[in-house]
């Protein structure tokens, strides 16, 4: 992007030290700074610290243990480990791959297909996990191989969600690698494997360490591919969680379960925040352009180590739209007519294109509160000086999961509040539950984009009679305007995929579009089930759609989200 | 009455352990229309004065005069200070024309008088027909004149320079000297050049103030 300056280049400018750069910025009007915090502050006090401080405290002050005495809860736990493990090996084992073929070697059409990666990490996981329901049942494309039980088609979606991230992730390291240590090592004897297993993989090392984390992360709290493929026999905590309230309502239980997922991802998190540190260090050492036209032995391998990602991202796909077209009688469009009725012999008590149109019109608001307010909070991290703690306050939705969000929102705003406030309207509580999920993915885009432009140019603006309002809009928001563009996208898709939270907080009767599918695969029958499919690819269309559309505002500029 | 800039036992510290003491004290007047060289090694604190002159470092103690009117609370927007920075911090998204344009935005100028000014502007640096280029399309001393004639367009009753010519080579740095000096004769600027280089500051100042350990000397 256009905005790099010049800090870091060896010039001296007035901010370049640290310590004048914090007074500088300190020096902006205070008032108007803890003004423009207030809001994010009181959204997130609301709807995330109250609720999800509300259900850890319950968990602690349930003094009878019998989450950790219960067998299911370790059970539980073991398969939220070892799901989560698998998750990351085989994400990291394709990611390393395409990561390579898709950053460090440049060919033609290459865009095209960084960006058709993208796409599955953004979709809604509702659609992602009735997808390889779709491909692996005995009746599906793939149904021969019998896959269908068990954590295989678990652990298929979730590579299926993160290689992208590690691609990303290791693809920008490996971009900016040296060529040079590799042609060195050649040259000293090395075999293009040997090359790469003793000096490209441990340069590699920190970007890998930061991504596996960061996708540990993701699949430890993964919630709706456990709950709908793994039925009634694979359970996580997650699962169990929502178990625990939806069916045996037990809310005691669930507290503790939430303090115990609570602890694996602060643990993770740690883990993430010490590989993201180093990965920085890695970065700043070496950055140059590693990247090199394609050659013809490359190309063939690049088709080799792509390809296994592009049968897995593609199959499912492919599975669920067939399933979708697949009628009583023969091929049609019975499935999609049937998105327009309310189905007879289910639990849906709508047509499935309310909840979409329920689904829009709560994404639509979620994504304008979650930008908005990530705005803000992006731009007091990048000018505070406690911005570290900003940021890991803005940064804890991430790490608490969005069941334990929606339950928390379950247990203390579904009920009049004192002062006779109440905001138990499934129309204000869906949006914003949403928001929280999707606030942390928001200021994660922007704050990088916001560091890259200068205090000084901030400045400059200032001693030409700019006053802090005017220098936000003249300066900062036309720089920031095209991933801006992004962020606004990203939160849109987040949330109109989000089912975690919302699955807690949205009401039977008003259900959105991922909870009106999950409904209709739990009351089986194969209309409902055929209507569910339909649905699902018209959700995962208006995501695709929405996300394609942001990505070409993007540019050509590598973020991680 | 003093006319003109007085800086009057002026301070900087930066919080820290143990803190810095960057300008130690420092007494300096400068009359209207004179050029005044801030002379000294990097880490002296010149930049520090400058910044707590132009408002974005805060002052520890003393007090930044203008005709007698202490300045010192002021916000750095309405100051009316200029400041060229070493790097130029341009905006990368506005033309060179969109750059000198700015400060007279800010001053609600209507778009006419902005075109004949940003023209004239121009001229005076040497860049006529250069205001619809972009920024990234410009040399490193294109860049310093732009930035020069950015910050001289609105007219500020006092202008900063921070080493302007220190990201430059120096066979372009002895020649635009020459005409940083002529330029800012000719629109009778009162000017504090920041600069390390006793040339530089011999060619265009009318006074040179050496600076050492956050002391004037």
């Amino acid at each position: 992007m256009t905005a790099t300056t010049s800090s870091g280049s060896g010039r001296r400018s007035l901010s370049d030290d640290p310590v004048t750069r914090a007074i500088a910025q300190a020096h902006s009007p205070r008032v108007s700074r803890l003004g423009a915090l207030a809001l994010p502050i009181a959204f997130l006090g609301l709807f995330f610290l109250w609720p999800v401080g509300t259900l850890l405290w319950r968990g602690l002050s349930d003094g009878s243990g019998e989450a950790f005495t219960s067998g299911r809860t370790w059970t539980a736990l073991g398969t939220t480990v070892t799901l989560a493990l698998a998750g990351t090996v085989g994400s990291v084992l394709l990611g390393l791959g395409a990561a390579w073929a898709l950053y460090r070697i440049t060919w033609r059409g290459q865009a095209v297909a960084r960006a058709l990666v993208t796409v599955p990490f953004v979709l809604p996981t509702v659609v992602v996990a009735v997808a390889f329901g779709a491909l692996l049942r005995p009746s599906g494309l793939l149904g021969f191989l019998g896959l269908d039980q068990g954590i295989v088609p678990i652990v298929a979606a979730l590579v299926f969600f993160n290689v992208s991230v590690v691609t990303r992730i290791v693809g920008g390291t490996w971009a900016s690698l040296d060529p040079g240590t590799t042609i060195a090592a050649r040259t000293l004897g090395a075999t293009r494997w040997q090359a790469f297993r003793h000096i490209t993989l441990p340069a590699l090392g920190p970007g890998l360490a930061a991504a596996a984390a960061i996708v540990f992360l993701f699949c430890s709290t993964s919630f709706g591919i456990v709950l709908i493929l793994g039925g009634t026999r694979t359970n996580t905590l997650e699962t169990e969680i929502w178990l625990e309230v939806k069916q045996f309502l037990d809310l005691r239980v669930a507290a503790s379960l939430a303090l115990l997922q609570v602890a694996i991802v602060a643990l993770t998190l740690a883990v993430a925040s010490w590989a993201q540190t180093h990965r920085e260090r890695a970065l700043r050492r070496t950055r140059v352009d590693g990247t090199r036209a394609a050659t013809r032995s490359d190309l063939r391998l690049a088709v080799l180590v792509l390809a296994p990602t592009a049968l897995l991202l593609g199959l499912p796909l492919v599975g669920l739209i067939e399933r979708s077209m697949r009628t009583r009688s023969g091929w049609g469009f019975s499935n999609y007519a049937a998105l327009l009725t309310t189905p007879e012999r289910s639990n849906l008590p709508v047509p499935v294109w309310r909840a979409a149109v329920t689904s829009l019109e709560a994404a639509t608001i979620a994504a304008i509160v979650a930008f908005s307010l990530g705005l803000l909070l992006a731009a007091a991290i990048t000018r505070a000086r406690r911005a570290r703690i900003l940021n890991a306050i803005a940064m804890l939705p991430l790490g608490v999961s969005s069941v334990i969000v929606g339950l928390g929102i379950l247990v203390t705003l579904y009920r009049p509040l004192p002062g006779g406030l109440d905001l138990g309207d499934p129309r204000l509580l869906v949006p914003a539950a949403q928001a929280i999920v999707a606030l942390p993915l928001v200021v994660r885009s922007l704050v990088p984009t916001l560091r890259s432009i200068s205090p000084d140019l901030r400045a400059a603006a200032s001693t030409l009679g700019a006053s802090p309002r005017r220098v936000w809009w003249l300066v900062d928001w036309p720089l920031i305007r095209r991933p801006t563009g992004v962020a606004l996208g990203l939160a849109f898709a987040v949330s109109l995929g989000e089912f975690g939270a919302t699955s807690f907080v949205a009401r039977p009767d008003h259900p959105t579009l991922p909870t009106a599918i999950y409904r209709l695969l739990s009351h089986p029958g194969i209309e409902n089930v055929g209507t569910a499919f339909a649905a699902c690819v018209l959700l995962a269309f208006i995501t695709a759609a929405v996300m394609m559309v942001t990505e070409r505002w993007r540019g050509k500029e590598v973020t991680e989200w | 009455m003093v006319t003109g800039l007085e800086v009057r036992d002026v301070t900087v510290t930066y919080p820290g352990t143990p803190p810095v003491l960057a300008v130690d004290g420092v007494n300096l007047a400068v009359a209207q229309g004179e050029i005044v060289g801030l002379l000294g090694p990097s880490g002296s604190g010149k930049s520090s004065l400058l910044g707590a002159i132009v408002g974005i470092v805060p002052l520890t103690s003393g007090a930044i005069l203008w005709d007698e009117v202490d300045v010192k609370n002021t916000p750095v927007h309405e100051r009316g200070f200029g400041l060229v920075f070493q790097d130029g911090q341009l905006f990368p998204h506005r033309t060179v024309a969109g750059n000198i344009a700015f400060g007279l935005e800010m001053l609600g100028v209507s778009r006419i008088d902005r075109e004949k000014r940003v023209t004239d502007a121009l001229t005076l640096v040497g860049l006529e027909g250069f205001g619809s280029r972009r920024i990234d399309e410009l040399s490193g001393g294109e860049r310093q004149r732009v930035a020069l004639a950015r910050s001289l367009t609105p007219r500020p009753r006092l202008l900063l320079l921070d080493e302007p010519l220190g990201s430059l080579d120096h066979d372009l740095r002895d020649r635009l000297a020459m005409d940083v000096r002529e330029i800012l004769e000719a629109t009778g600027s009162t000017a504090i050049v920041v600069t390390h280089d006793p040339d530089e500051a011999d060619i265009i100042c009318s006074r040179i103030v050496r600076m050492d350990r956050g002391r004037l000397s």
